[in-house]
């Protein structure tokens, strides 16, 4: 944008702008920043990184740490390729029942997490469920379980590749797919070579935005994990559980590292976006 | 298509079989239960209250983000996302830290109703100024100079130019904003204490049915929750398709 639109200055611009600082300051910075504050500060003692050392020389921590980071990192492998080839469909194709699969796809963001796990539980438990007992006669534990905590992580954040992803499929147009076609590409080749550049950093914001969450995940988690100590605790539940055992030291520390992790993924899409506004 | 059925349609289709599994009367039975019907009844208070909270302030929000130019906006860029980011389970303990038993500013809200306001307040914060916002960016200017110079007063060209045309967004948001509200647990866990009659919210009863092994019960408030949350998108739709018409 070459001119910049600004409505000419009265006392309301003043008066609004401090609310907006006041209502977001109580409400996210100053809290955040406390959590950090607590993390690292203990009354009477000062400030010590003590906190974090315990939790990494703790094994089941490690292990909480790391069983988060592969069913994050699983889960958004899922929806990557899930969702880019879904967009596709949705954008590409014509078939019956398309309206109701894009209205249905942004189901898990308004479904609770409880409700997610109930519903996972429900047909992948080990005793009751619809496909559980079946998938256990052949070995295969889903509930109580990391592929049980892979997939309450993948539903949660199921909608955010696709999200980002079908506006810009949109906006390309197929123009070029075509003329590679007719040029004698392959379906494949096409894909590789002209739309999958198109949509990258869409592709990479969505990414970013289901890492984020998927490492967060706690309701749908806790549902079907079990929560069983040094195997299905994730760092999420140990947080809980920590502050509930009047370990707030712990919790905060916990805390601080994921919430640093889900700031970092911000700050790379915000820097991400504001590059691609430029050079656009 | 099969991944998709697999991971959402038929877990979501199995809470309503096993909701409805009793027949009528024990899906009734189950929510007539008088701890969750005042668990239900906060769950959808809250969640409107704040959905109207972050009408409002979320507009305000979008506005000065859009229209307003001053040091540090970049930063209230990145704060309106932090709620969406942040684990939940975080999002309490924030919330703790500054309105719990500890708080430097006085307000010891934890373990009361006020602390689902405030948990809801902050992780549906982004929602309705996201929705906003790109709208507002869009909106052409000449016509607001129009009215202005045709003698419309701020607020007129306010009410009746710019709202209007913001109104899907902000509907938008809304439906998104008491969506979430509807379903939180996470944020809730450690703030509001869960205590019955005062702070329980319906996800919270869902899991303690869950784990007192009653999956009914889980499932007829699963299915209760699913049934709002699905009428007030349809009816928010509803009225945007209106107001889309209307202008």
């Amino acid at each position: 944008m070459a001119e910049t639109r600004r409505s000419p200055r009265t006392p309301l611009t003043y008066v609004l702008r401090i609310i907006v600082i006041a209502y977001l300051g109580l409400l996210v910075a100053w809290p955040v920043f406390l959590v950090g504050w607590n993390a690292f500060h203990v009354p009477d003692v000062g400030f010590t990184t003590q906190a974090f050392g315990e939790i990494f020389s703790d094994p089941q921590m490690m292990h909480a740490i790391q069983l988060t980071c592969i069913a994050a990192v699983v889960a958004t492998l899922i929806n990557l390729v899930f969702g880019v080839s879904i967009s596709m469909l949705l954008v590409r194709t014509e078939f019956p029942g398309k309206r109701i699969l894009s209205a249905m796809i942004d189901l898990p963001l308004s479904v609770s997490p409880i409700v997610v796990g109930l519903a996972l539980v429900l047909v992948y438990g080990g005793r009751e469920g619809w496909l559980g007992p079946a998938l256990e006669s052949v070995g295969i534990q889903v509930i109580f379980a990391t592929p049980g905590i892979i997939l309450a992580t993948a539903f949660v954040s199921l909608p955010l590749v696709i999200r980002e992803v079908i506006p810009v499929l949109e906006e390309i147009g197929t123009e070029q797919e075509q003329a590679a076609a007719s040029l004698g590409a392959s379906t494949w080749q096409t894909f590789w070579r002209i739309t999958l550049p198109g949509i990258k950093w869409a592709v990479i914001y969505g990414v970013v935005l289901t890492l984020a969450r998927s490492l967060g995940e706690f309701g749908a988690v806790k549902v079907v994990s079990g929560n069983v100590l040094g195997q299905t605790r994730t760092a999420t539940l140990a947080v809980e559980e920590k502050y509930l055992n009047f370990d707030q030291q712990g919790a905060y520390a916990v805390a601080f590292l994921l919430a640093s992790v889900s700031v970092i993924c911000i700050l790379v899409v915000f820097v991400l976006r504001a590059r691609g506004a430029r050079v656009r | 298509m099969l991944w998709f059925s697999l991971l959402v349609l038929i877990p979501l289709v199995a809470v309503i079989i096993t909701a409805s599994s009793g027949g009528w009367s024990a899906f009734a039975n189950q929510l007539q239960n008088e701890q969750t019907a005042a668990a239900i009844w906060l769950t959808i208070r809250a969640a409107l209250v704040v959905t109207l909270i972050n009408v409002v302030i979320g507009t305000v929000i979008a506005w000065v983000l859009v229209r307003d130019k001053f040091w540090g906006k970049g930063l209230l860029e990145v704060i309106i996302d932090i709620p969406f980011a942040l684990p939940t389970i975080v999002a309490g303990l924030v919330l703790l830290s500054l309105y719990g038993a500890e708080s430097p500013l006085g307000l010891h809200w934890a373990n009361t109703s006020r602390s689902v306001y405030l948990a809801l307040a902050f992780v549906t914060l982004p929602f309705v100024v996201r929705m906003v916002q790109p709208v507002l960016e869009e909106l052409d200017a000449d016509v607001e100079e129009a009215a202005a110079s045709l003698g419309a007063s701020r607020f007129t060209t306010f009410r009746r130019i710019i709202l209007p045309s913001l109104t899907p967004a902000i509907a938008a948001g809304a439906a998104l904003s008491f969506a979430r509200g509807m379903g939180e647990y996470g944020s809730l866990v450690l703030l509001s204490g869960n205590l019955p009659f005062e702070s329980e919210v319906a996800s919270v009863r869902i899991l303690s049915a869950i784990e007192n092994d009653n999956p009914e019960g889980a499932a007829a408030i699963a299915a209760m929750l699913l049934m709002v949350s699905l009428l007030v998108i349809v009816v928010l739709d509803l009225l945007q398709r209106r107001m889309v018409r209307r202008g």
